[in-house]
């Protein structure tokens, strides 16, 4: 039962990190119909942001202030590489999705292979406070802390999201837009402002979530391939969740952290089937699809 | 009709020249991707023909991408299981070589029409990502070597013992191995070809164009995906089965990844969708050049370069990023489409880019000119 409570527990952090990369793609899409690679590409830069921002400090025992400024570097510069992103490449491009979809790709081959030439495949290591290696009893119940930080990091974005969706006219705006993009620029409402907002909050968030994943699941070591890794399960979740569909999304980032956890620890310790985690979330991505093609809370279309 | 009669007969003088290279022992300076400055060099014979291996694998794409206009991302599923059904077979169950092949087609078709059916349930978007997360599932079963079969993540090398002497080795058989991969092309190439020019491929650009006007027709569309996504995936598996006799050993970092995919779709649109010659040009040259880069990068004189020129340099992937990012700004139709375009500018003639064919050429083609007495 203890095994089971520290699984959840892993499988719910994992599910956040999924949240924050799927949300944003899942944004992007919904409103402007790009499937975008790039997003691979800004969880990356932010986690490299986060510890090039390190690098900078005064290198003493890594704190929680270190930390609180590795989120930040993270976040901006996943907003940053977003914004350049949609401002030089994107919009040029408008009203053809597929040229668009293909920049993404180019993009995110070119600056990976970047930081891959800049970097080497895995060799740095983002500096992380010691409490974050330790763990934390509830009863008998042992939390890696790591994991409360992601999870505190995806339901904090979560609420923000739900938050300035349906409260603040911008949000209004890209809610709207994803419904009828058409409707709402007939209305006059400018929506290209509302594409370049989209992108950067995508941004922000995979930033996070770069920085999140390094944090808690790879051991602290950086690798300019490991927002291309993310990239696939954020489609998974993305695609059983519903396109567009914020808290669609949610939940099958949910379902899917903690599908994947449970796999990995029962199945996985058979000789074999060590990947059957990840295998198992593609089951599931086609169960979905055969039994309701346009995901847990998609529209209908 | 000319052009394409005019096509032919370049592609087939092309195809002439190609198998008479390994005759030729010319030495060339500085632009052959083998170690060797030699035409007919071992080196750059094993490199061509991993050329002609991609140049059909990004034909048969080009039939899913080009003329049915889905973006699939699960081309090196096919490609891969290709290399390593055949491998497993040759190699784990010593199985004779027709024996090998027979599985290798059937498993490759079977695969080909399951995941083709399950993906395309979605459209659009939808099904790029499922193809995606088909071809990564794949990629996670052979790091996790089932039953020791696949090596993991080292991979497994093929054992030439059920093999003919003719085709293993890949060092000593350099010159058999290099006309199988061309044979393999040309192969490929006509099937291809036969497939677009029939009714089906004729439907399937119908289908592109305008997937509600087709099925007014009364054509379903999700029958002729599924005839374009297996033929694009069979090319794959063959092309998989002639990589593993080139190569000798399947690893799933070289056959498997999401970049080989992308690097994939990268030639395609580099050469030119949905154009004759234009993918399969894209497939060679992208792999002619990322050979000759990493050739270029290994050399002495190379490390002395600054490092700003050095690392994009040492990354052929950075620089094809690049390109294509160019490409898709600058030339959206590829080399074929830049060449037709500079072509009919020197004819002085105006250009029509790919007058693609609609519902009403096809509804000639398909249903006869009613007679009198059946009109109402």
């Amino acid at each position: 039962m203890t095994t089971f409570l520290s699984l959840t527990f892993a499988g719910l952090s994992l599910g956040a990190v999924y949240f924050l990369a799927a949300s944003g793609l899942s944004l992007i899409y919904g409103l402007m119909d790009i499937l975008n690679f790039a997003h691979g590409m800004f969880m990356t830069l932010g986690a490299y942001a986060g510890w090039d921002l390190a690098t900078h400090l005064p290198s003493n025992t890594p704190s929680v202030l270190t930390f609180a400024l590795e989120v930040l570097a993270a976040v901006v510069g996943g907003a940053l590489a977003a914004l350049l992103t949609e401002v030089v490449f994107i919009r040029p491009l408008y009203g053809k999705p597929l040229s668009q979809v293909l920049v993404t790709i180019g993009l995110d081959l070119a600056v990976v292979a970047l930081l891959l030439g800049g970097f080497g495949a895995n060799s740095l290591s983002l500096p992380v406070p010691l409490w974050f290696l330790e763990a934390t009893h509830a009863g008998s119940v042992l939390l890696p802390n790591a994991d409360f930080v992601a999870l505190v990091g995806g339901v904090v974005v979560l609420l923000g999201l739900e938050w300035f969706l349906r409260r603040t006219r911008f949000g209004i705006v890209i809610r709207a837009g994803v419904e009828n993009r058409e409707m709402v620029s007939a209305l006059g409402v400018d929506v290209g402002r509302a594409f370049t907002l989209v992108f950067v909050i995508g941004g922000a968030m995979a930033g996070l979530a770069g920085l999140l994943y390094t944090a808690v699941f790879t051991g602290d070591l950086l690798s300019p391939l490991q927002g291309d890794g993310l990239l696939i399960f954020a489609f998974i979740v993305v695609v059983i969740g519903g396109l567009g569909s914020i808290r669609g999304s949610a939940i099958a980032a949910v379902v899917v952290g903690l599908l994947q956890d449970y796999a990995n620890y029962y199945g996985g310790q058979h000789p074999g089937f060590s990947e059957i985690g990840n295998l198992s979330t593609v089951l599931l991505l086609a169960l979905v699809l055969e039994i309701r093609p346009r995901g847990l809370l998609g529209r209908a279309t | 009709m000319r052009a394409p009669r005019l096509g032919l007969a370049v592609g087939a003088a092309l195809v002439v020249l190609a198998a008479l290279l390994p005759y030729v022992g010319v030495s060339v300076p500085a632009v052959l991707p083998g170690t060797v400055d030699v035409l007919n060099s071992a080196g750059n014979l094993s490199i061509l023909a991993i050329c002609f291996v991609f140049g059909a694998v990004a034909l048969g794409y080009d039939v899913l991408f080009g003329y049915t206009g889905l973006l699939s991302l699960g081309v090196v599923l096919h490609f891969a299981a290709g290399v390593y059904v055949f491998d497993i077979a040759l190699t784990d169950w010593h199985w004779s070589l027709g024996a090998s092949l027979a599985v290798t087609a059937g498993a490759g078709l079977g695969l080909a029409l399951v995941v083709g059916a399950v993906s395309l349930r979605v459209t659009g978007i939808a099904f790029t990502m499922v193809t995606l997360a088909f071809a990564q599932a794949f990629y996670f079963l052979i790091q996790d070597n089932p039953h020791g079969l696949t090596g993991g993540q080292d991979g497994l090398a093929l054992s030439s013992t059920r093999l003919p002497s003719i085709l293993s080795g890949a060092v000593s058989n350099t010159r058999s191995l290099y006309w199988l991969a061309l044979a393999f092309l040309v192969v490929a190439g006509a099937v291809v070809w036969v497939f677009i020019e029939s009714s089906v491929g004729h439907v399937l650009v119908a289908v592109r164009d305008n997937e509600a006007r087709a099925e007014v027709l009364g054509l379903r569309p999700f029958g002729f995906k599924l005839a374009a996504y297996t033929l694009s995936s069979l090319v794959a598996t063959g092309a998989g089965v002639v990589y593993l006799l080139l190569i000798g050993t399947a690893v799933p970092d070289a056959v498997a990844t999401t970049t080989l995919t992308l690097a994939i779709v990268v030639m395609v649109m580099l050469g030119g969708a949905a154009s004759r010659g234009g993918a399969v040009t894209g497939g060679i040259l992208y792999w002619y050049l990322e050979s000759l880069l990493v050739k270029v990068s290994g050399q002495s004189s190379f490390a002395r370069l600054p490092a700003v020129v050095r690392v994009p340099l040492s990354q052929p992937q950075f620089l094809f990023g690049a390109i294509f990012i160019l490409f898709v700004f600058f030339v959206p139709g590829g080399l074929a489409g830049a060449v037709a375009r500079l072509r009919a500018r020197r004819v002085g003639g105006h250009f029509e880019p790919g007058a693609p064919v609609t519902a009403q050429t096809l509804v000639a083609r398909l249903i006869p000119p009613r007679s009198e007495k059946e009109a109402p």
